[in-house]
């Protein structure tokens, strides 16, 4: 219980114009640790998620990452070249579009061995190996490594793209959205993959979306956005069940029960 | 031995309800419980008086707004449910406090035998090891094989029931928090449930549970505490 957050954000900051998306925002994300931030669309919570994984810089508050070694290091102020390094190592990210998330005009095999040739692997018999073992992992099957993206479902494409987040099995993965615009069945199936991958490998997530199930299924902690501010965070199910703040209660009572 | 396990007092707890004009809705004021290891209270009183709230409390579930619940962790220390931190909460949860609810939280696709074995894994115990001892408390219960490797989602009330039961006592929580543990249960699991809960009280855990079958309630608790409504006005 006494160990360091792996990423702490302070007092964050960004406005677009006159709009403030970021309002002095603070948060912890621990090892193996699963935060989900929800809000409506317009709350702040995507530029967030992309301020602390370097993506965009806020006009005020540190964001600080600590690596495998313990060593602190602030995200924007270690430079492009270190920033680079850390996301194709120690982090992951998934996009709610798999097309930015992933390389189109590569195989599927490749989409998963490019993310392990990045941190070194060498041996093309082992990266089509590992990449063939990742495919079968996220229910794709291995007899389509060959095949470009762009011939899959939007399912398959998302699950190919957490393959290729994974495979370096990162520290701290990023998601935004994953299973927006998807199916309800899809995003079923998806959910649950990324519950016991996540699991499994321990990793810690930052994960946005307008999915309060999801947000149930997946996290341990909650954080709950509204123009640019942090309205009520804690345990899950505790904010879900006997929210406080008056925006989320109206967020819980407007979701449908199935 | 007298070392409680569970130690509440002072909880207060009530609801605010923003969407209709701030209405203030107190439920406990100034509620304590007490469980000793090897103890099993059952918490009575009108529907509405609060025994849900208090065990949701007693779970974490709700945030109390004064008071402390201080529990006995398995490694001796003590932790203020009332006042931990999520991730203290989180611990407490995988060795601390079980919970048998009336409702199973069902996750798309993940089989009866996965739901029960997961709290085993949680805490560390080998894949395979966790799962034979679901398949043999599913089994007791029952639950026939060819259900273990389904998702509960289409189950029957009872079967679901059955799931949650063994879920809560696979692992030996030295608190465990029973709602209607025998709702919707025949007599043949009913006895299955009785014998449980003696073989939890045996190797010493505190229990705390809601019991409306009231013929169960006094073969396995060892006293009643009475939860009493608040007056609005008061």
């Amino acid at each position: 219980m006494s160990d360091d957050p792996i990423l702490s954000a302070r007092g964050l900051s960004l406005s677009f114009g006159a709009v403030r998306a970021l309002d002095g925002v603070s948060l912890d994300l621990w090892p193996g640790e699963v935060l989900a931030i929800v809000g409506e669309s317009g709350s702040g919570k995507s530029t967030l998620l992309r301020v602390m994984a370097g993506e965009a810089r806020p006009d005020a508050g540190a964001v600080t990452y600590r690596d495998t070694l313990g060593a602190s290091m602030e995200v924007h102020g270690m430079g492009e070249p270190a920033l680079r390094r850390l996301a194709r190592t120690e982090w992951g990210f998934v996009r709610q579009d798999a097309r930015e998330g992933l390389r189109m005009g590569v195989s599927a095999g490749g989409n998963v061995g490019e993310r392990l040739m990045a941190t070194g692997a060498r041996h093309y018999g082992s990266i089509r190996e590992e990449a063939a073992r990742w495919l079968e992992r996220v229910e794709i099957s291995p007899s389509r490594i060959d095949d470009r993206p762009g011939t899959f479902s939007g399912g398959m494409r998302q699950r190919l793209q957490i393959a290729r987040t994974l495979v370096t099995r990162p520290r701290l993965v990023f998601m935004d959205e994953p299973t927006g615009g998807l199916d309800v069945s899809v995003q079923a199936r998806l959910l649950d993959l990324i519950r016991g991958l996540v699991s499994d490998l321990g990793i810690a997530v930052a994960l946005v979306t307008h999915d309060i199930a999801a947000a149930r299924l997946l996290a341990h902690r909650l954080v709950v956005m509204r123009e640019g501010r942090i309205v009520e965070e804690g345990l899950t199910d505790r904010v879900l069940d006997d929210p406080r703040h008056p925006y989320t209660q109206l967020l819980v009572s407007s979701v449908l029960a199935a | 031995m007298t070392g409680w396990i569970l130690r509440a007092e002072g909880l207060t707890k009530g609801f605010t309800l923003h969407l209709q004009g701030g209405t203030r809705i107190p439920v406990l004021r100034d509620a304590a419980l007490t469980v000793e290891p090897g103890e099993c209270v059952a918490l009575s009183g009108p529907s509405g008086a609060g025994k849900s709230t208090l065990m949701r409390l007693l779970q974490g579930n709700y945030g109390a707004d004064a008071g402390s619940i201080l529990l006995r962790r398995p490694d001796g220390g003590v932790s203020d449910l009332a006042t931990a931190p999520p991730r203290e909460v989180n611990a407490l949860r995988r060795d601390t406090i079980g919970h048998v609810s009336q409702f199973l939280r069902v996750i798309p696709r993940v089989p009866a035998l996965e739901v029960v074995a997961a709290p085993l894994i949680a805490r560390g115990m080998a894949r395979e090891e966790a799962l034979d001892r679901a398949r043999a408390l599913l089994r007791r219960l029952n639950l026939p094989d060819r259900l273990h490797g389904l998702p509960p989602a289409t189950f029957s009330g009872g079967e679901q029931q059955r799931v949650n039961l063994a879920r809560g006592f696979i692992a030996p929580f030295p608190l465990m928090l029973l709602d209607e543990p025998t709702a919707s249960l025949d007599a043949a699991n009913r006895e299955v449930v009785i014998a449980l809960i003696g073989e939890a009280k045996a190797r010493g855990a505190g229990l705390v549970g809601i019991f409306h079958d009231l013929d169960v309630r006094d073969r396995v608790a060892h006293r009643v505490v009475e939860v009493a409504p608040l007056r609005e006005a008061a």
